[in-house]
């Protein structure tokens, strides 16, 4: 039976991500753990968060997660979410600029403020609902997804990448902006899959199956 | 290409059973609320709010275990509202599995909850429910306030002011009903929507009122809210919520089909 950890680092709320993770795929064993053990042993390893950047950095980085997450992005299968994906950039500019964990070279800004979309309404913040991913390039991930289908954000920051080469989706507020980042065995998504109905169920199930190969 | 609006069945819960009072009558029973949770998911709900109104303090674990069988198999965002008044609260119904609460009458008796709420579960999580009452009399400019106990308690708070007030403080969203027109199905307070809609920087739920669907279309078109929140339209299969979709698209809003 193979394995995946979701790191409990006290951000957030786990229940859905891992009852989500558990709907996806029942063969797997999916453990909520906080300690680097049973991170490092695990086959697959999920990093989710919700709330500011700067508590997120904190937390990983007194608990000495931030180096063993920056391991498992060397050599096994791992999903960032939201401020999971965030927080794999080299730095944030919330909280007045952060240090991140520089898996990606880039970096997180805030959507301007005052957008308005073609018809000259203001477009709220956070970006909040159903918004469709445009798909870049075929990934083991976007396995069975059809391509702009609607997935669940809730943000108000979003990953810049230096090298364009790693964005794997965009979507758009109203400009294109980078929701997924894929390099090697890491895939970071800014959207919630573990509240996106089928298509967020589909993308567990791609990761609770691949094997870090692109 | 963009963020699609959002529709959103609220089903009111009281001990456990879903109910809703139809037109100021009698309250009616509409179901078990986990049954009917699947069934607006299947038909395409793009989030579902339970309000729970059960008056008592020892039923109220009722509310917790319908939340954690619904997260267990539905898997879009989920809120829960009614008598959310300590982070203890707050924190007891994101461990049954709900994504984000409503706080209403405990944000009006002291506002620095709110503030808490979202510094300790970020604004992601917390909804602002404002329920609004038009106060000026005809012939003068609009002005609404603030009520509480189910619209029986004036507060005197001007309610512009005060959903701009509660996003300062850390709300991720407003909910807005219309205390004049909820239960009457005549359709959204489209002007009030608008003044709030339009004066805060977050997404505004419209709620109160629905009675068919050109109503939901109009609290996006005229009221400018980013999602609609209907109740009774949906309970009893007046209306599947695919269908309210469809009638949106074909007034040209952008919705998840």
């Amino acid at each position: 039976m193979s394995s995946v950890a979701v790191i409990d680092y006290g951000m957030g709320n786990l229940h859905s991500i891992v009852k989500a993770l558990q709907h996806a795929a029942p063969e797997v064993d999916v453990v909520c753990v906080s300690d680097a053990d049973a991170i490092l042993r695990a086959d697959r390893v999920v990093f989710p968060g919700v709330g500011a950047i700067r508590d997120c950095m904190q937390a990983l980085n007194q608990s000495g997660l931030s180096a063993v997450i920056q391991q498992v992005a060397k050599n096994k299968p791992l999903l960032g979410i939201c401020l999971g994906m965030q927080a794999l950039l080299t730095d944030s500019e919330e909280n007045n600029g952060t240090p991140c964990l520089d898996v990606f070279a880039g970096h997180v800004v805030h959507f301007p403020e005052a957008l308005k979309d073609s018809d000259g309404n203001i477009l709220k913040i956070p970006h909040m609902g159903w918004n469709q991913v445009h798909q870049l390039h075929p990934h083991p991930l976007w396995e069975n997804i059809p391509q702009d289908s609607r997935f669940y954000f809730v943000h108000s920051y979003y990953a810049q990448p230096d090298d364009a080469a790693v964005m794997a989706a965009t979507s758009q507020y109203p400009d294109a902006f980078t929701c997924a980042l894929a390099q090697d065995n890491v895939f970071a998504v800014q959207f919630h899959p573990e509240k996106s109905q089928a298509v967020g169920l589909q993308l567990l199930k791609n990761f609770l199956h691949w094997d870090g190969q692109v | 290409m963009s963020l699609a609006k959002r529709i959103i069945p609220c089903l009111d819960v009281d001990n456990g059973r879903v109910v809703k009072g139809v037109k100021f009558v009698d309250i009616r029973d509409a179901g078990d609320p986990v049954e009917i949770a699947r069934r607006y998911d299947r038909e395409g709900a793009d989030e579902i709010t339970f309000l729970d109104i059960t008056a008592t303090h020892d039923n109220r674990d009722t509310i917790v275990h319908v939340v954690e069988q619904v997260a267990s198999e539905v898997f879009i965002p989920l809120t829960v509202g009614g008598g959310i008044r300590t982070l203890e609260d707050i924190r007891r119904m994101l461990n049954a599995g709900a994504d984000k609460v409503g706080i209403n009458s405990a944000a009006v008796s002291n506002p620095e909850f709110v503030r808490e709420a979202a510094e300790r579960f970020g604004s992601q999580c917390i909804v602002v429910a404002i329920d609004a009452k038009k106060v000026s009399p005809t012939g003068e400019p609009s002005r609404w306030e603030i009520f509480t106990h189910g619209g029986r308690k004036p507060t005197g708070i001007d309610a512009i002011e005060w959903a701009k007030k509660m996003v300062s403080y850390g709300a991720g969203e407003i909910l807005l009903t219309s205390m004049d027109r909820d239960g009457t199905r005549e359709g959204f307070d489209l002007p009030l929507t608008r003044a709030i809609s339009e004066a805060v920087t977050v997404p505004v739920i419209a709620s109160g009122g629905v009675g068919c669907l050109d109503h939901l279309a109009d609290g996006i078109i005229e009221g400018k809210a980013d999602a609609v929140l209907a109740a009774s339209i949906f309970h009893f299969a007046e209306y599947t919520i695919e269908q309210a979709k469809q009638h949106m698209a074909s007034r040209g809003i952008e919705v998840r089909l």
